[in-house]
């Protein structure tokens, strides 16, 4: 058995498979409802629609997809140069760090300037921290699918270490958390009484910013050239190492706002964790988005979604976490079966020669 | 304004729900920061929400949310608990502490309590426990069963709960063993089961002959069988971790600490306030001793805890002197509660930097 590439792939599979995976999770969640004694029905409508029935329920829901579109733009435009930052979550830590200690530095002071400031320091700790990989990889050619991934250890314990000391609430009876920031530090609410604050718009208008950027764009077309073709990138003249640099400083940049924007947003100060692992999980969404802005804007709103029903079937339903993880999984993994089987289609029995040529593409 | 106006109304909406259906059972919530398992911090609260249900029977409903992470989602979680009807939620860790005091603002008529933090209000309440004082007894025990005088210590973070614990285990083990030393080696996480294993392995190697931890897994305890040194566990009762070795455990026990809270509330006398119990108050026990334990050994260390639960025997009593030789403690004195919660230091015979 093996996967041929199809010549072209169906337009309308292209919009149906995502759909034809949700219903197949859905049959798989309801299956497995029904085995744990529930009614399939109201689990999947604690599931499914339970967390958009109010107005809250769509902020949490933006709340919680911010911080995952604005690293999977990010990531997603270095996967087209071939340059590959698994670490988001470090650069989303060292976002918050540097934010953080500006609004802490800056304390009770007010004024327009506090918040610019603030998630300007935000998006440079970020990208600094995509920088140190990117001058690791071009200097000394250390790959940074590694380099990424190390420092974003180091990127939490250096949190870990800040919290408990330099930066420690001295009335915080030594534990591990900073000061509250002050009000002229944090970013304000969209919605009065809900916690979505204006980060959310930036992470919606990240999403034209992004397709522009590959698709409009001369940077954008020697990122995409370089990432297809680097020997012809090289003979038109297009720097590999600057398109590292671009790609690790702008990812870098994006997950260093989502940082800042979580610490000056719902958090409010810096404690030790401060990220479920949005940055791992963007990498989820990004390809789950298919590299698309506007894919992987729906396909953060479905993982945030995911989420807040997992949360909604232990409080409502007393379902046990790792019930809510299957079902995450089963939704990816038809999610991803669905577009392989657009893309792909399975050949039984014996290879024929254009097919052997053409499925390592 | 109109999407404004319902956000508003929202939770005065779920206020009137809630009284119309005050006949029936208390609704009562746990938030958890680590799934359940079979061991450690959460199972203990655990345990605690399992003995509130065997207590009161029809009289409550209650339920938890497990694996709880401490930044932004815990205030979604405790808001949707208390939207869903709970009466009385307790969320179960430190960085609970300000999602905790927003929620409960925002739902005056529901009561929050939240374990080891430090800020109140009228319908937050806090609790928490002195394990040190377990530790102290555990300390008198290891030193008693040790032959080289050397303990290895697993730490996952220099806060003042465990700091308390690694200095009573110390004083405790010099009152019987005066040249007994604690090595502490520091794991940067509550829950890391290879990284508690190595430090145990690399303790033991280096002369430690009995090994405890402030960690969440089972990992010390399964090392120590392995390598034949004797452990003391923490959190939960391990002996099935280490059968030969496991000499006991510095257990939390939050039962009836729950079963009173819940009983107030369906009363109608639940009040805020802040508990800090000890070992007078059951909240901090040792597990069941080890058939290695000589009986001799097991009453001296009944004799302390007994002591301690009576208040003649304080863990943190001078004369106490801190690692550079500094008198901390007079004799004739002791440390003030204000000055234990705050602890950022170590006393003499701690090997390890704070």
């Amino acid at each position: 058995m093996r996967l041929e590439r199809r010549a072209s792939a169906s337009r309308v599979m292209a919009v149906l498979a995502p759909v034809l995976a949700l219903v197949c999770a859905a049959a798989g969640a309801a299956v497995l409802f029904a085995l744990l004694g529930r009614d399939p029905v109201s689990c999947l409508h604690t599931l499914f629609v339970a967390p958009l029935e109010d107005a809250n329920g769509w902020s949490e829901l933006a709340l919680k997809a911010t911080p995952l579109l604005l690293c999977a733009l990010g990531i997603a435009v270095g996967v087209q140069a071939n340059v590959w930052n698994i670490g988001a979550e470090g650069q989303f830590t060292m976002g918050a760090i540097a934010g953080g200690a500006v609004a802490l530095w800056l304390g009770p002071t007010e004024g327009w300037f506090v918040l610019p400031l603030v998630l300007m320091a935000g998006v440079l700790g970020g990208a600094a921290w995509g920088g140190v990989a990117a001058f690791l990889r071009t200097r000394f050619n250390a790959h940074e699918i590694l380099v990424t991934l190390m420092l974003s250890y180091i990127a939490v314990q250096v949190l870990g270490w800040l919290v408990r000391g330099p930066m420690q609430d001295p009335e915080g009876f030594n534990f591990p958390q900073t000061r509250q920031f002050e009000a002229a530090a944090m970013l304000p609410v969209l919605l009065e009484g809900s916690r979505v604050t204006v980060a959310a718009v930036f992470a919606l208008v990240a999403v034209p910013l992004a397709a522009l950027l590959l698709g409009r764009t001369m940077a954008g077309y020697r990122i995409r050239v370089v990432g297809l073709a680097p020997g012809a990138a090289r003979y038109a003249g297009f720097s590999e190492n600057g398109a590292v640099w671009v790609c690790l400083l702008l990812s870098g940049g994006l997950a260093g706002l989502a940082g800042v924007c979580e610490v000056a947003g719902p958090i409010g100060q810096l404690t030790p964790s401060i990220s479920p692992g949005y940055g791992f999980a963007a990498i989820i969404v990004a390809f789950l988005g298919r590299l698309s802005p506007v894919g992987m804007l729906f396909a953060a709103v479905l993982m945030a979604l995911l989420y807040l029903g997992a949360e909604g079937l232990q409080i409502t339903q007393q379902l046990p976490l790792a019930a809510a993880g299957v079902i995450q999984g089963m939704l990816l993994l038809f999610l991803l079966g669905a577009d392989v089987l657009t893309l792909y289609r399975v050949r039984f029995g014996g290879v024929r020669a254009h097919a052997k040529a053409s499925s390592h593409g | 304004m109109l999407s404004r106006r319902s956000l508003l109304l929202a939770p005065a909406a779920t206020l009137i729900a809630s009284q119309a259906q005050a006949a029936g059972p208390l609704k009562v919530a746990y938030v958890y920061v680590s799934p359940v398992g079979d061991a450690g911090w959460t199972f203990q609260h655990e345990l605690g929400r399992r003995a509130v249900d065997a207590a009161l029977g029809a009289a409550v409903k209650t339920s938890f949310v497990e694996n709880v992470e401490e930044g932004a989602d815990a205030e979604r979680v405790i808001r949707k608990l208390a939207t869903d009807g709970n009466d009385l939620i307790f969320t179960t860790s430190f960085g609970y502490m300000n999602p905790t005091l927003k929620v409960a603002q925002q739902f005056p008529s529901k009561k929050f309590e939240h374990a080891t933090g430090y800020k109140r209000a009228a319908n937050v309440a806090t609790y928490s426990a002195r394990f040190y004082e377990g530790r102290y007894a555990a300390g008198v025990l290891a030193g008693r069963m040790s032959k080289t005088g050397v303990f290895g210590y697993i730490a996952a973070f220099p806060i003042p709960e465990v700091l308390q614990g690694i200095n009573a285990f110390t004083l405790g083990a010099r009152s019987v063993n005066p040249k007994a030393v604690t090595k502490v080696v520091w794991t940067s996480s509550w829950f890391d089961p290879g990284k508690e294993r190595a430090a145990a392995d690399t303790l033991i190697a280096g002369g430690a002959d009995v090994v405890t931890h402030h960690t969440d897994s089972t990992a010390v305890a399964q090392a120590a069988e392995e390598k034949g040194a004797f452990s003391i566990a923490y959190n939960s009762d391990q002996s099935k971790y280490g059968p030969k070795t496991c000499l006991t455990a510095v257990t939390h026990n939050w039962n009836e600490y729950y079963i009173g809270r819940v009983k107030a509330a369906i009363a109608g006398t639940w009040k805020s306030g802040d508990v800090w119990g000890g070992v007078k108050e059951g909240m901090t026990k040792l597990a069941p001793y080890n058939a290695a334990v000589p009986e001799a050994v097991r009453k001296d260390v009944d004799g302390v805890m007994a002591a301690i639960g009576a208040g003649s025997r304080r863990p943190f009593a001078g004369p106490i002197a801190d690692q550079d030789g500094k008198t901390k403690v007079a004799a004739g004195q002791a440390l003030a509660d204000k000055d234990i919660a705050e602890m950022k230091w170590f006393v003499d015979g701690v090997q390890g930097k704070v």
